[in-house]
């Protein structure tokens, strides 16, 4: 009897636990633009549940980098299926590049070291970046989808960096 | 989706034995069964409680763990006091419309904008200092010695943005024309492994220099360190040492350790030790440290603030000196008495704003007080010394002519992709000589450095009389490098006719810059000024103006702006209307200065008053197809413009090689 109230006290400290987690990334996405996004990409991700906000942070701007490298990839598949889009492409395989190598390292050196503005710019650009692409297509383009997600994920982002300021 | 649902199917198949643990926790039910079982076995009892013990302890402990960014209080109440402070801080920066989302203008449909190299490299600026390429951000330690002006600031050596920090570092003999000199610190200790930030100089009693900045440790803590100069005898200043006992100051209890940044230079109290002042935050209100040190190495922290500010958030780069309240020198910073007032300049992190309120310095305990503290430092109401975008200033007495010169670092406004196509990103603003407005009493005045005169090449003068609803091109040639001085009047019968006549509405009350709609929006008496950088059929065009509105009381009220919203076909920059109302004494004429170098337009209105930094880029005008315009567009005044166009030369700022350094140290 001792030992099954023992258990069921680890089992109670245990749901408590992930409650308050839950809570926790509840709590910071319900203060982004798109709340269901947001606990979305956060609980798709195991480092999330002993993650700060700096850190839930990060994780979202690996989801930036993984979308762009994502995108970067369709980008390279349809210079053979569209050729006749060749500049939107270049274009857009340009914008997106910065993305890799420019914001999203300027973000995570930024948040990591306690200047989370820069951070902001960094993911701000993003959704920049994304936008200009997309209308390289004038309205014809083959990355909507793509776009659309990075734009989204660059407000949440951005949300929750603003909370370090 | 984690919520508390997701605990049901677990606890609806267990036992009820479970809810009286629940119930011994919260305190707030009692379960007549426990208290049985405690009569009869006691034992039982007390291992039941110290489990509840054990779960609470343990709750509170992974709470705590969790929650990174927290002091660890053990109760529950402090840890759900911090939470709701949290969510109430959450709320408060969402509902604070300190910024809007970052859109590309023009609806889904416009044409998307492809920049060229050609359009690219014409942003790059003539004569505003900017490293060779790469990135830069704020203005470090500038000092004078030796007949040479210092500029050090914060530079990422590998890329054209944020990143790598170290301390890029020039000279001039000008403030004007820079020569490049190598990288004066790098990020090569434990205390600033992670980033050589912003510093300021001060100057000992025996003429040598110290420098106190901050560094990011390894661990990402932010310091404070000490440096000099490695030989006093170079003018060049170009070596640097780090004091061994470095870091000399760290996070005081209570200070996070990533809200401490960015010392000021030091001034003597009148117990004769050297104090300075350091921005931080708690929670969300604005502070700023203070310390007393006498030898830069050990020091004493206040108890008192020098000042606080509720809910501005975090306060960078923080700056504090004297102005006379008669003269219009400079002081140095550790001038006090009858005669002067004393400057608190905060940058504000959440708005990218640089605020500075006028206030007395208390030098026994070190506080300070603004005289209006309806304006005080960081509130929204309160004096900014440029309304455009310009963030991270900071000002140094100059001893060889007793000025007090202010920097500030103006970033960029376009997107990344174009700074990493062109290489480089940020400028600095021209120098500008900062005193207190000896008219008003209340705000400070500032002026491009009088050195900005050597590059004035030729120049026009014209008288023109426009009438409403009117453009006017001016003849200048080239039009993208300009100093342009200039005095407008109103019409005294438009002015009478307006004011007497009932049927115009009062606006001064409303009307401000950014929600005005810019300068295509008419009214009585405005807007009236320059179009520039605007080709040939003002398809793209920088508007920089007054706007004269007539108050509720019958007064005017005057208003000066920048409009950049059609500054460009790019949609992927960012297109503001900036502006600020401008005091206008009485017998005044209403003045502008406005200097224009490629990407940058720095505006000047009532002498200084009121100051505007805005960065465009168009495409098309740019090069020989750039024109200058005067317009006036309003709806019935008709107005007066006096003023003076000068070609400016170049400031050929050069990158390092020994010959430019000795061709200047000749001149």
């Amino acid at each position: 009897m001792n030992m099954i109230k023992k258990m069921k006290m680890m089992v109670m400290v245990m749901m408590m636990v992930i409650v308050s987690e839950g809570s926790m990334i509840e709590q910071t996405c319900k203060e982004t633009p798109d709340f269901n996004l947001c606990v979305s990409l956060l609980d798709s991700d195991s480092r999330s549940s002993s993650a700060d906000i700096s850190g839930l942070a990060l994780i979202l701007i690996d989801k930036i980098k993984g979308l762009t490298t994502k995108t970067l990839n369709e980008i390279n598949g349809l210079y053979k299926k569209r050729p006749e889009m060749k500049r939107a492409l270049d274009e857009c395989s340009r914008r997106y590049k910065t993305i890799l190598n420019a914001d999203v390292p300027e973000a995570i050196e930024a948040i990591s070291k306690g200047v989370p503005k820069f951070g902001e710019d960094g993911v701000i650009d993003a959704g920049v970046e994304a936008s200009a692409c997309e209308r390289g297509f004038k309205g014809k383009s083959p990355l909507t989808s793509l776009t659309k997600s990075m734009q989204k994920i660059s407000n949440v982002t951005r949300a929750i960096v603003r909370m370090l300021l | 989706m984690a919520s508390s649902d997701a605990l049901l199917p677990i606890s609806a198949g267990e036992e009820d034995p479970l809810s009286p643990y629940t119930q011994l926790s919260d305190g707030s039910r009692s379960d007549p069964n426990l208290e049985a079982h405690r009569r009869r076995r006691p034992v039982k009892g007390l291992l039941a409680v110290s489990f509840g013990l054990l779960f609470i302890a343990s709750y509170v402990a992974l709470i705590a763990t969790h929650d990174g960014s927290r002091s660890n209080d053990a109760a529950i109440e402090t840890d759900e006091t911090a939470a709701k402070t949290s969510r109430a801080r959450l709320a408060g920066v969402s509902e604070k419309r300190n910024y809007q989302f970052w859109k590309l203008s023009g609806d889904r449909n416009t044409p998307a904008f492809a920049w060229n190299n050609s359009m690219l490299s014409w942003q790059r600026t003539a004569f505003h200092f900017q490293p060779e390429q790469n990135w830069m951000n704020d203005p470090n330690g500038p000092l004078f010695y030796k007949g040479w002006y210092h500029f050090f600031y914060q530079y990422n050596p590998n890329a054209a943005v944020w990143g790598d920090i170290v301390w890029g570092h020039a000279v001039s003999k000008d403030l004007i024309h820079w020569v490049h000199l190598p990288i004066a610190m790098v990020a090569d200790q434990w205390y600033d492994a992670n980033g050589v930030w912003t510093g300021s100089a001060t100057f000992l009693s025996d003429g040598s220099i110290v420098m106190l900045y901050t560094g990011s440790t390894d661990k990402s803590v932010q310091v404070q360190n000490l440096a000099y100069p490695e030989d006093r005898n170079d003018p060049l200043l170009l070596k640097w040492v780090k004091y061994s006992g470095n870091p000399v100051l760290v996070p005081p209890p209570g200070i996070l350790p990533k809200d401490f940044r960015d010392p000021t230079t030091a001034w003597k109290t009148s117990a004769g030790k050297w104090r300075i002042t350091i921005g931080s935050k708690i929670n969300r209100t604005g502070i700023s440290l203070v310390y007393d040190t006498t030898d830069f190495k050990t020091y004493e922290k206040l108890d008192t603030l020098l000042h606080r500010v509720p809910n501005t958030g975090m306060w960078e780069c923080v700056d504090f000196y004297p102005v006379s309240k008669t003269a219009v020198n400079g002081l140095d910073t550790s001038v006090n008495g009858a005669d002067v007032k004393h400057i608190v300049k905060a940058s504000m992190d959440d708005t990218r704003i640089d605020h500075y309120a006028v206030g007395t310095y208390f030098d026994s305990n070190g506080t300070w007080i603004p005289d209006d503290p309806s304006i005080d430092v960081g509130m929204s109401t309160s004096l900014r010394y440029d309304y455009g975008k310009f963030y991270a200033s900071k000002t140094f007495y100059d001893q060889n002519k007793g000025r007090r010169i202010l920097w500030g670092w103006i970033g960029e406004s376009d997107s990344e992709d174009a700074d990493v196509q062109k290489g480089w990103s940020s400028l600095q603003s021209i120098p500008r000589t900062v005193v207190l407005d000896t008219k008003t009493g209340k705000n400070l005045v500032q002026w491009p450095v009088e050195e900005i005169k050597s590059l004035r090449l030729s120049s026009k003068k014209f008288d023109i009389e426009v009438g409403p609803g009117s453009v006017v091109p001016v003849d200048v040639d080239s039009a993208t490098q300009l100093d342009i001085e200039a005095e407008f009047e109103i019409k005294k019968e438009s002015l009478d006719k307006i004011l007497g006549d009932a049927s115009v509405v009062a606006e001064a009350e409303e009307f401000s810059c950014e929600k005005s709609g810019g300068s295509s929006v008419r009214g009585a008496l405005g807007p009236f000024g320059f179009s520039v950088l605007a080709d040939k059929s003002l398809s793209e065009q920088t508007p920089v103006y007054f706007y004269v509105a007539k108050g509720k009381d019958s007064k005017l009220k005057a208003f000066f702006c920048i409009d950049t919203s059609r500054s460009s076909f790019a949609n992927d920059v960012v297109k503001p209307i900036y502006g600020s109302v401008v005091p206008v004494l009485k017998g005044e004429k209403l003045t502008m200065r406005i200097l224009v170098d490629h990407s940058i337009v720095e505006a000047f209105g009532q002498g200084g008053r009121t100051c505007i930094t805005s960065r465009v880029y168009p495409t098309n005008a740019i090069y020989g197809a750039a024109k200058l315009f005067l317009f006036n567009n309003a709806i019935d005044a008709t107005v007066t413009a006096s003023f003076r166009v000068w070609q400016m030369n170049s400031a050929f700022i050069h990158p390092y090689f020994e010959e430019a350094v000795h061709a200047l140290s000749r001149t």
